[in-house]
């Protein structure tokens, strides 16, 4: 029998955590913290290595017999393959300067989180099989054995980073972190280690056009949903052109803003403002996702999914593309279109047909982002606009990390925010614009079944909302990102109960004053507009 | 009151090693950067629980457990319940502060006459953990709740979408 403790060992409870050397693996997989790993169907579908069907929680992986060279042949390939792969290896000095800008590092307190850190995971095997001084010292240059626990740590931490790129705004060698993100979870697929909510979305993208796996003909059912509700609400019948060719402009959005909530309101809007300015455009039931998870996954799977953005364009013999809310989206077509499967050399430089405006920017891509459109419709005078309808709303924005960090777009939704509402109030400085703070759930992290790490991943961003609601009496969040509206409703109920999520273009449609329309008693959410303060319709730019 | 004077005395000590400890919980590495960054945005974990305890430790000197008391537990256990801690750790940072409070005043307490007090005092402060599970539970429904209610959102649209369907089938 084993020695009883004495009283006062027994009241000895050691609170502090036990040291332990970050170079030993160790991962737990506690239910609520991780997503699941991919159905195989998905994997077969997508024509992907080694599908299976396994879970975190098994001991065993089933990984194939050769993993550990088919890994250390991808990370070689990518080395040759990437310059910035390896320079990104290479050049860390480990200063610190990114360890406490990452949402999850802040909101889990787990140090494996600091992106630094994360970064290490694979470069310590970086060093042990390409460096000389890691072949050689071993641990004492930093390197370790690739073993099946470090795989299980590289699954672990590499996603629970959203390629937010926030640490990158701090790196003094400009260090992409997200790219680090990127190669490992390329390294990871290569021996059949998915999560199920990147590949679901990315196989029903490949299969019809879009995330949600919407056929043409329920594409066009929501489409005249939304039309009768549109009619309802404003007594406007919009006419909304589905594969129409010839016309001058193919709009692409996000598959969730035209089937899922509070996106929809969002598709109202654009439907309503395409609708006033007698926009020459159509919608694709086969580009009909703007959003591209692959990007999640590898390079070669989101150029798969983003080929059919230009191909449809030519098909439809369309002069330019304009393109809806969306975060990763705009990452992909600013970043990576251009080159994944340009020249679009067929297509035109953007211009305007209402302003004349040229969009010098998009002169390569011919693809212009919807707030660019109508901030510059606004600033031209172009839109009748009647801000007491969004007076219900004290309104914040949250610059989603993609379309802030990935391509500056910054004034252009708040010039929108400030025309179209009464009361417009900014959270606090080094949370915002390019130092905004993640929603904690994108790069394919937005599952349910991971929600514990999601809300502790989002906690710096609802704290800095918490602050505007407690403040200002902020009670609407609004973003231009469709994974934002997804997964910031669930993180403000639960961290700040009492502000809801709404696209910019929600906003403007309810603004929007039509030609024609009755006198609106509700906004596009159906909920009751206070009819005790007459509204006071203003022409153009109301507000700097 | 022997007991209450040394507490208001010494509270800026007693708060900071409250505080001390219950970085302790966390890493190391972890502790030190929540130490030393007081931007309530950048650093919004240390800040609310360096905030939230000072609270909490003049209620408990108060003998007072009301609606502040709640909502400064619910700011720390927010926290603390989707971080990776058992439920005893998550909300034993409450019984940190005996610890921090014998350490430091152990010798005045034993001299002075006031045992009694302090006896008094620790039953608030096991009072205190008590109420602190009670909203840990709560945080851990309301994680619950969140992921049912997003199942249920998931197909709102596909909801509203039959519900218009179905009175144009009864009409034919």
């Amino acid at each position: 029998m084993a020695d009883e403790p004495s009283k006062e060992k027994s009241l000895e409870i050691d609170y502090t955590i036990p040291k332990k050397s970050w170079m030993e693996p160790s991962t737990e997989f506690r239910k609520g913290t991780y997503c699941y790993p991919a159905a195989s169907r998905h994997e077969k579908y997508l024509e992907l290595p080694h599908p299976r069907e396994w879970q975190p929680t098994d001991e065993d992986w089933k990984l194939p017999e050769d993993w550990r060279e088919v890994i250390l042949r991808g990370m070689e390939d990518r080395l040759n393959r990437y310059r910035s792969y390896r320079l990104f290896l290479d050049i860390c000095v480990r200063c610190g300067a990114c360890a406490d800008k990452c949402h999850f590092f802040i909101g889990s307190g787990d140090p494996k989180n600091m992106p630094v850190l994360r970064a290490e995971l694979l470069r310590s095997i970086y060093r042990k099989y390409f460096t000389l001084s890691g072949k050689v010292f071993g641990k004492l240059a930093g390197a370790r054995e690739l073993t099946e626990e470090v795989v299980k740590e590289w699954f672990s931490y590499f996603y629970q980073c959203t390629e937010c790129r926030r640490c990158s705004v701090f790196c003094p060698y400009g260090i992409d972190t997200c790219e680090i993100t990127m190669m490992a979870r390329e390294l990871l697929n290569l021996v059949g280690l998915n999560i199920n909510w990147i590949l679901e979305p990315a196989a029903n993208c490949y299969r019809t056009g879009n995330h949600l796996g919407i056929p043409p003909h329920a594409f066009k059912s929501t489409v005249d949903f939304a039309v009768d509700e549109l009619q309802e609400i404003t007594g406007v019948k919009v006419e909304v052109p589905i594969n129409r060719k010839g016309a001058e402009i193919l709009f692409i959005s996000p598959s969730a803003d035209y089937f899922a909530s509070p996106h929809w309101y969002t598709f109202l809007g654009y439907l309503l403002l395409f609708h006033e300015i007698g926009l020459d455009y159509t919608w694709s039931t086969y580009a009909s996702e703007g959003g591209n998870f692959g990007l999640f996954h590898s390079a070669e799977l989101a150029k798969r999914l983003n080929a059919k953005i230009y191909s449809e364009a030519k098909r439809l013999g369309v002069k330019w593309i304009l393109g809806g809310e969306c975060g990763h989206m705009w990452r992909v077509i600013h970043q990576y279109m251009d080159t994944f499967n340009g020249p679009a050399d067929f297509l035109e430089e953007p211009v305007s047909p209402i302003t004349g405006t040229r969009f010098d920017h998009a002169r390569s891509t011919k693809m212009v982002h919807i707030c660019e459109f109508t901030a510059d419709l606004m600033m031209n005078n172009k839109l009748r606009l009647d801000p007491s309808r969004n007076r219900k709303w004290k309104v914040t924005y949250h610059d989603s990390c993609n379309t802030a960090r990935g391509m500056g777009l910054f004034e252009e939704p708040r010039y929108i925010l400030r025309n179209v509402c009464q009361e417009f109030y900014e959270m606090p400085e080094n949370t915002i614009k390019e130092k905004t703070f993640c929603c904690g759930s994108g790069s394919g992290l937005g599952a349910d079944e991971n929600m514990e790490t999601r809300l502790r991943g989002g906690f710096p961003r609802a704290n800095a909302v918490r602050y505007v609601h407690e403040k200002f009496g902020v009670n609407l969040l609004t973003c231009i990102c469709a994974i934002d509206r997804a997964t910031l409703p669930p993180l403000l109920e639960y961290w700040v109960p009492g502000v809801e999520v709404a696209g910019v273009h929600e906003l403007v449609g309810n603004a929007l004053v039509l030609r024609g329309e009755k006198e609106r008693t509700t906004n596009l959410r159906g909920e009751p507009l206070d009819s005790t303060i007459s509204p006071s319709p203003s022409s153009g730019e109301r507000a700097g | 009151m022997v007991l209450k004077d040394l507490l208001s005395k010494n509270e800026a000590a007693i708060l900071k090693r409250w505080f001390d400890l219950i970085l302790e919980t966390y890493p190391a590495d972890t502790a030190s950067l929540m130490k030393k960054d007081k931007d309530p945005f950048t650093n919004p974990v240390g800040s609310t629980i360096s905030r939230e305890i000072e609270i909490l430790f003049g209620k408990l000197c108060e003998g007072i457990q009301d609606e502040k008391c709640q909502s400064s537990l619910d700011s720390i256990l927010k926290i603390r319940s989707v971080q990776d801690f058992p439920p005893s750790k998550a909300v034993g940072f409450i019984f940190l502060l005996k610890r921090a409070i014998g350490e430091m005043l152990r010798d005045e307490i034993a001299k002075a006459p006031a045992i009694e007090e302090w006896l008094k005092f620790q039953s608030r402060i096991d009072d205190l953990a008590l109420q602190a599970f009670d909203v840990y539970m709560d945080c851990r429904e309301k994680i619950c709740d969140i992921r049912v209610k997003q199942a249920r959102i998931e197909k709102e649209m596909a909801f509203r979408m039959m519900e218009r369907m179905t009175p144009s089938k009864e009409k034919r």
